[in-house]
């Protein structure tokens, strides 16, 4: 779907020696470097997501520096007509939205990169009716779920609990993609507390969950309101561009009219899972 | 008195869902709810309308309230999401140019 969007004639084509192609979502990013050594750490943090046959519908060119401050700092990132500019103590990149080319500048670690890799993706998801939201997600019996809550709500634990028949999409970024007929979930290498990163599959999203512990496992049905209010809450915003946040306001509102929201009342116990799938 | 006139923001993305609005201010993501009463106050915001004009005919017409009561309240409603940059307030009509429609309600299902 987000093909259409995405000139692939603008980027260079597939297997670039130079190159490391990381497929989130479906959307191959090819990112380049001269640099054998940072292409290795590239294809170690991304194993499973790096696919040198895809053809990349963007392209980063990395330029190493000398070691930056680490910055524990949020990225800024602001539009100057069709360029972005993400900026953060560690690094600073652009990119283009019509060539969808751009390049990074920054020290030899995957920490920067990572960052940037979410913003670009969030970019392209706004311009389809998709988006990343702070939850983790799971597939399972051939649907995807997702659960969402604050730092604290269970995101970990949920994670943690899954069974094995469960495929853990990812325990802190989810992928929400537009189709045709609803929402698709896919996995991502952005991990949280698990420190592991998600399958590199996709399904059909069932159900967005509105995690909170408690005493007693239940689902709770949420209304389409405190909905759209929970779910804008968790959505990743990275840029405060009225033109971005407008389309992914009206994403996060068309996701609740077609996606069941529920509120899953839990306590940590894996029997929780009886109530998901 | 001086009259007031209230317009919504450009800068907002907003939606009346039911009774309710939520707004989201495009210059930080923060979210506002709008009770039913702000709503129709929220949905009257169109620059050329008094605040007094709103509170007598809709507000005081749809909720059992008097307008001594309501607009003081109103006011109020009105200068607080002023002060967060989602309305304007002026002591003259807004340009028409000035105020928001809806987002998405010509594209959602």
């Amino acid at each position: 779907m987000g093909a259409a969007l995405l000139p692939s004639a603008c980027v260079q084509s597939a297997r670039d020696p130079l190159g490391v192609t990381v497929e989130i979502g479906g959307i191959p990013i090819l990112l380049q470097s001269s640099d054998a050594n940072f292409r290795g750490i590239l294809e170690k943090r991304y194993a499973g997501f790096v696919n040198q046959a895809a053809v990349p519908a963007c392209q980063f060119k990395v330029y190493l520096e000398l070691p930056l401050q680490p910055s524990d700092e949020d990225a800024r990132v602001r539009r100057q007509g069709f360029v972005w500019h993400i900026d953060r103590g560690d690094f600073h990149a652009e990119w283009d939205t019509r060539t969808r080319r751009g390049w990074l500048r920054q020290s030899a670690n995957p920490y920067a990169i990572d960052t940037v890799l979410r913003i670009a993706h969030s970019l392209v998801l706004a311009e389809e009716g998709g988006f990343l939201i702070h939850a983790a997600s799971a597939a399972r019996r051939g649907c995807a779920f997702l659960f969402a809550g604050v730092s604290g709500a269970g995101k970990t634990t949920i994670s943690r609990l899954a069974p094995p028949d469960a495929t853990l999409l990812t325990d802190e970024v989810s992928y929400v993609r537009r189709t045709g007929a609803g929402y698709r979930a896919y996995g991502t290498p952005f991990a949280g507390e698990l420190a592991r990163v998600g399958a590199n599959v996709s399904a059909p999203l069932k159900t967005a969950f509105l995690l909170e512990q408690g005493c007693v496992n239940r689902v709770e049905k949420v209304e389409e309101l405190a909905a759209a209010r929970a779910l804008l809450r968790h959505i990743l915003f990275f840029a405060h561009d009225p033109g971005l946040v407008k389309r992914v306001f009206d994403s996060a509102l068309r996701f609740v009219s077609q996606v069941r929201v529920s509120r899953l009342i839990f306590k940590p116990e894996a029997s929780v899972w009886n109530l998901i799938g | 008195m001086n009259e007031k006139y209230i317009a919504r923001s450009r800068q907002v993305a907003y939606r009346v869902l039911g009774e309710e609005t939520i707004v989201m201010s495009a210059t930080d993501s923060r979210l506002f709810n709008l009770s039913e009463v702000a709503t129709v106050i929220w949905q009257a915001a169109d620059g050329r309308t008094s605040l007094s004009e709103i509170v007598n005919r809709r507000v005081c017409a749809e909720f059992d309230v008097l307008p001594q009561v309501a607009y003081p309240d109103a006011l109020a409603f009105a200068e607080e999401l002023a002060r967060h940059g989602i309305l304007h307030i002026s002591d003259r009509p807004i340009p028409v140019v000035e105020t928001s429609a809806p987002i998405g309600a010509a594209v959602n299902p």
